[in-house]
């Protein structure tokens, strides 16, 4: 049993209408169906502790597997509608712009920062080997290949991931999903299609953005606070990064840029129990795009290099 | 076939010719003919076997206590779910069989009105009317505009054209959503509870809204409703549903024959057990 097969029972919140002040007033019973029905007339007895327990860790092994599965639907779902027309461009370049221009302040905070603090702890580390000449290297190296995507789409997932849930759980529990069906518009094509593309292009184009302004933190603080030289400092970057190292790094935020809106928008479009309901699959989004952004870069790494994976 | 044509052929331009309904078929006082339709939800029958005629041009009112399965039918008479088995037809094609295009061409004809109204939210009221227009015509901004203004002043909100839909109260919101549902060339017009929670004015001018987009635009209204003072106000026909069958279906004077009023009162007052109206109904 997963913990779908759980929730089969239970009335799907999107269709159930919340009890409504008229109706309690009027003390009409929620369900007389229990009462007077003929459903579940004996008591059932209730399972045994062992049992409970058997099935929670048994929900909880699962959970993972049938969330994997309900990802690749949806991903699937993507590329079917996504080629499909009609193509609304207006939307796209709404997404984009959502996804893409309004991060680029937090992006671009975070990577000064980041860059800054690299380069301040090498230097202090190198320092005592004697090698701080390589911080510029190793800054670049760095940057390019690991933190700047991993940052990025952490940041992504965290200001529009959350919000992309938010927005479609609410647009789900207030039926403007079950409306867009009903006016015949697939609400694959038009909510989430937009969203995972915009995911694909803007993640990498600000992982550049973040590289370049992390490595901008790092020299400025390298050569104006800590007193590196900074011709020694840019030459050892340039020696050491190529165009291998920034492919690996925009290989992996494509990846993450289409996992962290895919998890988002999945999270959001099957959210259940109202208001609190999209609270918790926003919390979820979050969560899963963390676990699933440092899994990946695992991943993703081990195969572009070709080791590391057993 | 072209790049035109073949774009066209998603966007739904050529699907109009699906929605072309011979005249002879129109002239039929009956709408909708719900054959014997089944769903359940895991072991849960919900519906079971439901069989009633909707009315051309009229107020069908389909009503039942709480947890009957009036939504539950309502997802299905508008294919948000597929039923199990039955038919479901619409001018005398099987709703329930069609798929992709041809099922998207006929959700084109009907529209629905949720109990919260639904509205986008991250769009104005003129956007929200203006929504399906954009989708599946190919209309200009011109006779966009004119058509949603349209909608929207016969329905007595062109003033709000601006605002976003939280700036509206529930009443308001309701006429939006019949105007969005009505903005396309829609046959039917499926409101689920529409005066639930809403205050007694209100419940009024709800009926009220019902009415005029009946007489206005010649839609089949069908309510789904468990409000009894509203619905002997506003009903043609009446369709009464009791756990997941039909026990009474027909006009108002009709069905009181057969159940008198305190009795249904009774029932949905109470949810008492369903032998006394069977009692009733052998009488
Ligand atoms: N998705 C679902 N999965 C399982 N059971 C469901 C589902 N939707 C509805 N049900 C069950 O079907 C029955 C009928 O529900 P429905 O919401 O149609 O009642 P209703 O007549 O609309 O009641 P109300 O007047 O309270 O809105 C209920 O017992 C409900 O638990
Ligand atoms: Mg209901």
């Amino acid at each position: 049993m997963s913990a779908n097969d759980a929730d089969a029972d239970v009335p799907d919140e999107a269709t159930e209408s919340p009890p409504s002040e008229g109706e309690r007033k009027k003390g009409v019973p929620r369900d007389p169906s229990r009462a007077v029905g003929g459903t579940a007339l004996a008591e059932p007895k209730p399972p045994s502790f062992l049992a409970t327990t058997g099935a929670k860790l048994l929900a909880a092994l699962m959970a993972p597997l049938s969330e994997l599965g309900a990802l690749a639907k949806m991903l699937g779902q993507v590329f079917f509608w996504g080629l499909r027309p009609p193509y609304r461009g207006r939307i796209f370049i709404h997404c984009m712009e959502y996804v893409g221009v309004q991060s680029i302040f937090i992006v671009g905070i975070t990577g000064f920062f980041v860059g800054a603090v690299l380069g301040l702890q090498l230097v202090n580390g190198f320092r005592d080997l004697g090698v701080e000449s390589q911080t510029g290297s190793v800054v670049g190296f760095a940057l390019s290949r690991e933190i700047g995507p991993v940052f990025t789409a952490l940041m992504v997932s965290s200001r529009a991931g959350s919000a992309m849930t938010t927005e479609l759980g609410s647009m789900r529990v207030t039926n403007q999903i079950d409306a867009l069906i009903t006016m015949a518009v697939n609400p694959v094509q038009y909510l989430v299609v937009p969203r995972v593309v915009a995911g694909l292009f803007m993640v990498p184009i600000l992982t550049i953005f973040f590289d370049v302004i992390g490595m901008t933190g790092a020299w400025l603080v390298c050569t104006k606070l800590l007193g590196l030289d900074s011709g020694v400092f840019l030459d050892r970057m340039r020696w050491i990064v190529d165009w291998k190292d920034v492919n690996l790094g925009l290989t992996k935020a494509a990846v993450f840029g289409v996992t962290v809106c895919l998890i988002a928008c999945r999270q959001g479009f099957y959210a259940k129990g109202g208001a609190a309901g999209v609270g918790q699959a926003t919390n979820r989004s979050v969560v899963h795009n963390a676990i699933a952004i440092l899994l990946l870069d695992y991943l993703v790494t081990g195969i572009v290099l070709g080791e590391g994976l057993g | 076939m072209g790049v035109r044509e073949w774009f066209d052929s998603f966007t739904g331009a050529s699907a109009d010719e699906l929605r072309r309904v011979d005249p002879k078929i129109l002239a039929d006082p009956v709408h909708v003919r719900v054959r014997d339709v089944h769903k359940s939800y895991g072991p849960h029958h919900v519906l079971k076997g439901l069989s009633f005629d909707i009315a051309r041009g009229k107020t069908n009112v389909i009503i039942g206590p709480s947890g009957s399965g009036k939504t539950v039918l309502m997802r299905q008479l508008i294919r948000l779910e597929k039923p199990d088995s039955g038919q479901i037809l619409v001018n005398e094609r099987d709703f329930v069989a069609l798929d992709g295009m041809e099922l998207d061409a006929m959700r084109r004809t009907m529209g629905m009105v949720f109990q919260m109204s639904a509205l986008f939210d991250s769009m104005s009221v003129f956007e929200n009317v203006a929504f399906p227009l954009r989708e599946h015509t190919k209309m200009s901004q011109k006779e966009i505009r004119e058509r949603v203004m349209d909608r929207l002043e016969s329905l007595g909100i062109g003033h709000a054209w601006s605002k976003s839909p939280a700036e509206l109260s529930g009443g308001m919101q309701k006429r939006v959503a019949v105007a969005r549902s009505l903005v396309l060339e829609t046959d039917i017009l499926i409101y689920d509870e529409p005066t639930t929670g809403l205050d007694p004015i209100t419940t009024c001018t709800v009926d009220e809204l019902i009415a005029e987009a009946e007489e206005k635009f010649g839609v089949t209204s069908i309510v789904i409703s468990h409000d009894m003072a509203s619905v002997f106000r506003i009903a043609d026909r009446i369709t009464f549903m009791y756990f997941g069958e039909v026990q009474a279906s027909g006009t108002p004077r009709e069905l009181l024959e057969s159940l008198n009023k305190p009795t249904m009162e009774f029932i949905l007052a109470s949810g008492v057990s369903r032998d006394l109206i069977d009692g009733r109904r052998n009488d």
